[in-house]
Parts: structure tokens; sequence; C-alpha cells
């Protein structure tokens, strides 16, 4: 399982990071890798070659221990957090009974490995990159758990699995859409939780743009800021321990988008409905399908996190705390009491 | 706060607007590559990229890129390598002991071109050398993609002499001054 796991993680970074190259050239009315294989397809895989060739550099004035064991502890962080993430129905790694509790947990972790590849680095960008990194993670961390815990609040479970089972044809508890229209027969996007409770699409809003902060990514690419900091904690990385940061990133990126999918749209049920006679619900919902949906919507969000950040410009670091502290997450612990609110006055 | 948040993100869908434009155009290339053509400016939508070996932009008729020497009609007078502004033009003069000959416009010729070296990777592409040319045997060509794996490629040498040749016409010039001097010690 962490075999095919990791298989998977190691296939989608080649393909996300060909996919990013293409984006970005499209957007800025360019061509993106084209030389190697047909339209460039096998330029990551070029890549990866070269990176695993490179020889190991360790700066003589690093911290050994810290240095070598960064990438390892930051890559874990995200790969233990895959563990309860559900895939279709029945196909989880382990359906924990806190299976969401767990992934933000394990999750946060990676923001001390990120402090120990800046510390371990002994250079004056890495350090700054990943203190402001931790500073960014941990802030960011708070309106993502609250816009969690709203829609928490409303699943009223942890375990992922059983979070996406209610938000579809196989609901074991009936779906009240906008806590009215009682869609449990129906299915698709209308059972939904950000359907179920409108006020959790401010929700997704929320966690999504705290999950951009969290995986260091554009707008709030601030620990890498590559214009003021040459790469921020990962400068003095070269060959494969570069390699497992890149690929730590690309497996973040996937993680939190799976994560807003399972727990807002819907995971691996399927948007179609059913209507009257035609059951495209039912015919669409299955554990092959489950991959396809899970996928399908993961994927899309990961093609909008590259787009925005292909987009937007770098926020200033006080502009981030702003949007974190001011905006963000006032706003989320509105969404928390409305979920509350809802749970008592509406859902009962 | 909230409506300074709220701008901001107006201003950033108006721009996610703007890119996803972008990306769905790149489906095509840029109509338009010659910049004489008169509709050039409407038909820039899509991706700008020239694949270049591949493709090529059009360049005008009368092109002026990397030099050409005619070598035949150089009287070796030395001005285009005092025009040049980076020194890219080494030349080396032996004297001839008479008229060696004409050049295309008439011009008479009592020098050899021993050596005439242009380094095309100091030229700045000014073209002075060819306004100072009296015979106009030094002139821009339309050719400027000319790479190379050794740097010393890019010094083009003119100079249609061998190394036999220059010494044969230095022994015949240094002979004919001790003969001058012998006669002018008489």
């Amino acid at each position: 399982m962490g075999l095919a796991l990791f298989g998977f993680i190691a296939l989608f970074t080649l393909a996300a990071v060909y996919a990013e190259r293409k984006i970005a050239g499209f957007v800025q009315d360019r061509l993106g890798p084209m030389e190697t294989g047909k339209y460039g397809t096998l330029q990551t895989l070029a890549d990866i070659l070269k990176l695993i060739q490179k020889e190991f550099i360790t700066p003589s004035a690093a911290d050994k221990v810290l240095f070598v064991a960064a990438p390892v502890i930051i890559f874990m962080a995200v790969f233990f957090g895959f563990i309860a993430m559900p895939w279709a129905p029945g196909w989880v790694p382990a359906a924990l009974n806190i299976g969401l509790f767990y992934v933000l947990a394990v999750v946060s972790v990676d923001a001390i490995g990120i402090l120990m590849a800046g510390w371990g680095s002994n250079n004056k960008f890495s350090l700054l990159g990943s203190l402001r990194a931790v500073a960014q993670m941990v802030s960011y961390e708070i309106p993502a758990g609250l816009a969690l815990i709203a829609a928490v609040m409303v699943a009223q479970t942890l375990n992922m699995q059983e979070i996406v089972a209610n938000q579809g044809i196989r609901t074991t508890a009936p779906i009240l859409l906008a806590g009215v229209w009682n869609v449990s027969e129906i299915g698709g996007f209308l059972a939904w939780n950000v359907f179920q409770a409108p006020h959790l699409l401010l929700a997704y809003v929320i966690f999504f743009i705290a999950s951009l902060a969290e995986c260091n990514r554009a707008p709030f690419d601030i620990p890498e800021a590559e214009s003021e900091l040459v790469g921020g904690f990962h400068t003095e990385y070269g060959g494969l321990r570069f390699a497992f940061l890149f690929l730590a990133e690309y497996a973040m990126m996937f993680l939190v988008a799976m994560i807003g999918v399972v727990v807002f749209l819907g995971g691996w049920n399927t948007p179609l409905p059913n209507i009257g006679t035609l059951k495209l619900a039912d015919w669409t919902t299955g554990v092959a399908w489950g991959f396809f949906w899970t996928l399908s919507k993961t994927l899309f969000f990961v093609g909008v996190q590259m787009w925005i950040r292909w987009t937007l410009p770098r926020l200033r670091a006080d502009q981030l705390m702003t949007l974190c502290w001011k905006v963000l997450t006032p706003l989320a612990f509105l969404c928390m009491a409305i979920s509350g609110v809802w749970r008592v006055m509406v859902m009962v | 706060m909230l409506k300074t948040a709220l701008q901001a993100f107006i201003t950033a869908v108006k721009g996610l607007t703007v890119t996803l434009r972008h990306f769905f155009g790149a489906r095509r290339s840029r109509e338009a590559l010659d910049v004489r053509k008169t509709d050039y400016f409407e038909k820039q939508g899509g991706v700008t990229t020239v694949q270049f070996p591949k493709t090529k932009m059009p360049i005008p008729e009368i092109a002026r890129y990397q030099l050409d020497v005619e070598i035949d009609d150089c009287i070796v007078c030395d001005l285009c390598a005092k025009a040049c502004p980076v020194d890219c033009i080494t030349i080396d003069a032996v004297k001839a002991t008479g008229v060696i000959g004409k050049t295309s416009d008439g011009s008479v010729k009592r020098l050899y071109a021993a050596k005439f070296d242009i380094d095309m990777a100091k030229c700045m592409y000014c073209g002075l050398c060819t306004v100072v040319c009296p015979t106009e045997c030094i002139t821009m060509t339309d050719q400027y993609d000319r790479s190379t794996f050794q740097l010393s490629d890019l010094t083009y040498s003119f100079s249609d002499m061998t190394p036999e040749e220059i010494a044969a016409k230095k022994q015949e010039l240094a002979q004919f001054q001790a003969e001058k001097e012998a006669a002018k010690g008489k």
C-alpha cells in the first residue's frame, strides 16, 4: 500500500511539474518545454534522472544531522498524511475514526522539518526562509483548521470515509439541501457539504486560501521568494535531497486539494444527481468511479492552485499576516459559529 | 479591513480571468510573423514563441548582420580597423613592390592582405566599417545564425594568402628595400 502510494506520488509529481511548466507557459503566451520527447513530455523524467545522478553535497558549516534528516522528515510528514485519505467506497489505507484530526496533526510536522532544513543549512537565506515558512504555516493552520471544524460540526464525524459517505447517495443520515430539501435519494452535487450548509462555501474558500499558504505556494510563497531569498529553506539542497523536497511540495499540493475535496466537495461521490428515472448518481457511484471522481476533482483543484500561482503576485510578509489574522481567522470563526447554530436549529 | 480584502479578492478574480483567457488562447500561435505586413499588430494573439531553428522570423531584404569581405576588392587601407569601436578587425599588410592589380571599381591595389581577421564575437554590428570602406568591399550580409562550438571559430579570416605566399612576399619586399638602400648608398 505504501509503495503504491509512493509510486502514485512520484508519478503525480512528474506529471504535475510538467503540467505546471506548461500552464506557466500558456498563461504567459509561451510554449513551455517542447524539446525532450513529443511536446516535451519526457522533460520531467529527464530532470529526475539528472537529480538522481547528482552528488550529495553537504555544506561544511552545516549541521550534518539536521541537514540530512530534514528532507526525509518533510516528505514523511506529507506522506503520512495520505494514510487517512479515502479514495473510493471501501478504499482507504486506514479508516481512522480521528482521520481528519490525524491528517492535520501529522502535516504540521512539516513545519519542524522546514525549520530543521533552514537551521541545518547554516545559511542566512535558508534560515530566513524557514522562519518565514514556520510563521506562515503555524498562522494559517488556524483558519484552515477552523474552516474544517465548521464542516466537521455539520458532518459530526472525523472519520474521512464517513464524511465522504454522508455527502452522497450512500449516506446513513438524511441529507438536507440548504437545510430544507431532502436530497438523500437524489445525491449528486446537491448532497455535497458546501450545498448542505451554504456557509460552508465560504469555509471552503477560506480553507483553500489557507491551504495555499500551508503548502507555501504563490501568492504565499515568501518562504521561497526566489527574488529575495535565493530559494528559501532549500537553497543549500541539491540532487536527490532536493528531489525529495520537491516531491514533498507537490505531494502537499495534492494532499490539501484532496482534503478540501473530501471534506467539502463530496470526495468520491459523483457530481451527477439522480433526475427522475435517469439514475445518473446510481450509475456513476462505485469503486472505479470513486477513484475517478476523487482524482479528477483533486487534480482540478491542483490545476487551480497552479493557475493562481501564475497569476497573482507574492504577498508582503505583513500583508500575509494581516490576511490571516484579521480576515480569514474571524471569518472562519464566523463560519464555525454558523455551523453550531445550523446544527442546533436547522439539522435537528 | 474586510473592504480591502474584498477588493483584493475581486481584483484577483479579474487577474485570474485574464490569465485564463491567455491559457485557452495558447491553443493557437500568433499568425503574423512579418512586421512589414500591415495587419501585423492585429494578428498577435496566441503563443508568441517562434521555435527558432525550425521556424525563422522573416528578415528585411537588406538585412545588416554578419560582416563579409570581398578580399579581391580590398586595398588594405586599414580604415575599417581604425573605424571599429570595439577593435574586432585585425589587418596585417605587406607592401608590394609595385602595383599588384585593380579592384572592380578601379582602385589601385599596392598592398597584400597578409591577415584580415574579424572577430564576430566582439562585433557590435554598428556598420561603421562598411561606411568608411572606400571600395565597398566590406559589407553586412543577411547571415545571423552562425553558432559554433569553438570560440575561435567566430574569428572569420578573409585573407586568401598561404603562409608560404606571405613569407615569399615579405622576402620580395625585403630584397626590394635592400636593393633600394644599396642604390641610395651608391
